[in-house]
């Protein structure tokens, strides 16, 4: 039961993470590498800011806005200096690297004995593993329904259309550079929000805790459209939750295999790929189809 | 004679510049077209028609030339600025409407075509009512399937609402580009027919490229024919209406 609860927990707070990349993957078409380096990032400015006495609230907030100023660089590089997305993103990646270095000093900082929002008085009296969970629940209400209430406003429509069509969207007088450059601040804001949860609820910042961070937001968001098919954007959203948590309950059954959290990354990558191989096979042995129209449509 | 609406001084562009293939592609374009213009163009493969269309609504900037919009000079004005003035229908019907989009949500986009997008709910609800009577009038069975994405339109439906969406809000050029093209010869008719009513009866000022030369006959009081970067003709108002089929199979 407590694994169960972790893992529940684990998925919350690591779907920031899927939704994230959802507005850039999914929205704009754009495979963002960024997020390899702005969710250790947002881990970094977090932790150190924490340590150095800064309220935990605002050491999130403050990761946020360092995801953001992440997500405009890449959308400059993209947009203005026609870099191909893929490559601005692994250019601000890797360079963000060194910036980590720079923030932390050092490879990892310990959170030990300082407060975090896991430290909050009212999450102290549940029982163990809750606290992520009812951190997580809250940090997903509050996203989701603010990037629904996003999306459905004007300037949400025009943003997914610069994804869907962008020269339908410029002849009707769409920026569509700066709805790219928008959408990589937010996309990069939330994947660093989430990189200082997860720093926070792990207890520590770790230099390489980036790695692999784009496979498993793909991974949420993929099993969230796997497993539930047809939906509205909005339903999409709740999905990639969801994917999140079935993923991380994925993640448990295999631990309780036998294997180690050494083989995550490989875990990880394997989920995927079948995930992203169903609809292939589904055409080979003919499944339900309806199940795997969301994957076939890209 | 009054100011033209949108004028094009010796307008030409070059391709793969700086390049030993570099050409010229629109060698030297003088156009005047005068508000409710209803002009059709025709030309062979490659004459530049679509690359004149690219510089009219400012996706191509011209190498030399100056373009005229009610005597503003607007020659390095953004497409996206243009759009407040002029709107466009492509010649694939894949390149006019967001495809993971709905039918209402791609007209309410294009009824703010040229505005400032606002953080403010986008209000489909309230428009529901206008636009399945605004989709009735093509008379394709697209009011019924408003809630539907457009990927899953036939290809004569979207074309109709690429049109619907280009004239939604009233613009002051419209560009067609062989936009009944990519259909069969009896949904294409339907669609020119209403393309006609809607250019005719909201005194519209359109340009409109076709290889159907019965077409460029029937419609509009203006014909220009391009060749090769150039327009060798031009004919209006009687000269227009005395042109005959043979005559115009001489000239291309
Ligand atoms: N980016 C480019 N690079 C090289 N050549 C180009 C480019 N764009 C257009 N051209 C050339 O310019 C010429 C005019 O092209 P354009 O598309 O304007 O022709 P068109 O009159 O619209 O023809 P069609 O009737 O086939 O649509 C063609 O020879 C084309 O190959
Ligand atoms: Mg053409």
């Amino acid at each position: 039961m407590n694994l169960l609860t972790s893992a529940i927990g684990q998925g919350l707070l690591w779907s920031l993470l899927g939704l994230g990349l959802y507005l850039s993957f999914r929205i704009l078409n754009i495979t963002d590498m960024t997020v390899e380096g702005s969710f250790p990032l947002g881990g970094a400015v977090a932790v150190t800011l924490i340590t150095n006495g800064v309220n935990p609230l605002l050491a999130s907030l403050a990761a946020f806005s360092a995801g953001l100023l992440a997500g405009f660089i890449t959308g400059i590089l993209t947009t203005k200096g026609k870099i191909p997305s893929l490559l601005a993103g692994i250019l601000t990646m890797t360079a963000i690297y060194s910036v980590n270095l720079r923030i932390m000093g050092k490879s990892n900082i310990s959170l030990l004995g300082y407060r975090t929002l896991f430290s909050a008085n009212f999450l102290r009296k549940l029982p163990d593993y809750f606290d992520s969970v009812v951190v997580g629940l809250i940090a997903v209400f509050l996203i989701t329904v603010c990037l629904i209430f996003f999306l459905n406003t004007e300037f949400g429509q025009a943003f997914i259309a610069t994804g869907d069509n962008p020269t339908m969207a410029k002849s009707f007088g769409i920026l569509t550079d700066r709805m790219t450059i928008l959408g990589l601040m937010l996309s990069n804001g939330l994947v660093a929000l989430c990189g200082s949860l997860i720093s926070q609820n792990n207890g520590y910042a770790d230099i390489s805790m980036g790695t692999g961070t784009i496979v498993i937001a793909l991974a949420s968001i993929i099993i969230g459209e796997v497993a539930f098919g047809e939906l509205t954007l909005s339903q999409r959203l709740v999905a990639v939750s969801l994917g999140s948590i079935i993923y991380r309950i994925l993640l448990l059954g295999v631990l309780q295999l036998g294997l180690s959290t050494n083989d995550l990354n490989l875990i990880s990558s394997i989920v995927l790929t079948i995930c992203m191989l169903l609809p292939r096979l589904n055409e080979l042995v003919h499944l339900r189809e309806p199940l795997f129209r969301s994957l076939k449509n890209d | 004679m009054t100011e033209p609406i949108f004028a094009l001084k010796d307008i030409k562009t070059l391709v793969n510049r700086n390049t030993p293939n570099e050409s010229m592609i629109l060698k030297g374009i003088n156009l005047d077209i005068q508000a409710g213009d209803f002009i059709t163009i025709i030309g062979t493969n490659g004459a530049g028609k679509s690359t004149l269309f690219n510089v009219i609504s400012g996706s191509l900037l011209p190498d030399s030339g100056t373009i005229y919009y009610k005597g503003k000079n607007i020659t390095n004005l953004t497409a996206e600025k243009r759009s407040r003035f002029l709107s466009r229908v492509f010649q694939d019907p894949k390149l006019g409407t967001a495809p993971r989009m709905t039918v209402s949500e791609n007209l309410l986009l294009a009824a703010r075509r040229g505005e400032r997008r606002r953080l403010i709910p986008r209000g489909l609800k309230l428009h529901r009512e206008e636009f399945a009577a605004l989709a009735a009038t093509m008379h394709n069975g697209l009011e019924k399937r408003l809630d539907t994405f457009t990927e899953n339109l036939s290809g004569g439906q979207r074309q109709a609402l690429s049109f619907l969406m280009a004239t939604i809000k009233r613009p002051d050029i419209l560009l067609l580009d062989e936009h009944t093209a990519a259909l069969d010869p009896n949904t294409s008719a339907h669609l020119m027919a209403a393309t006609n009513n809607r250019i005719t009866q909201d005194h519209l000022t359109a340009l409109m490229i076709t290889h159907h030369l019965e077409d460029a006959l029937r419609y509009g009081n203006r014909l220009l024919v391009l060749d090769n970067g150039k327009i060798i003709h031009d004919f209006k108002g009687a000269a227009k209406t005395d042109l005959t089929l043979s005559d115009l199979r001489k000239l291309i």
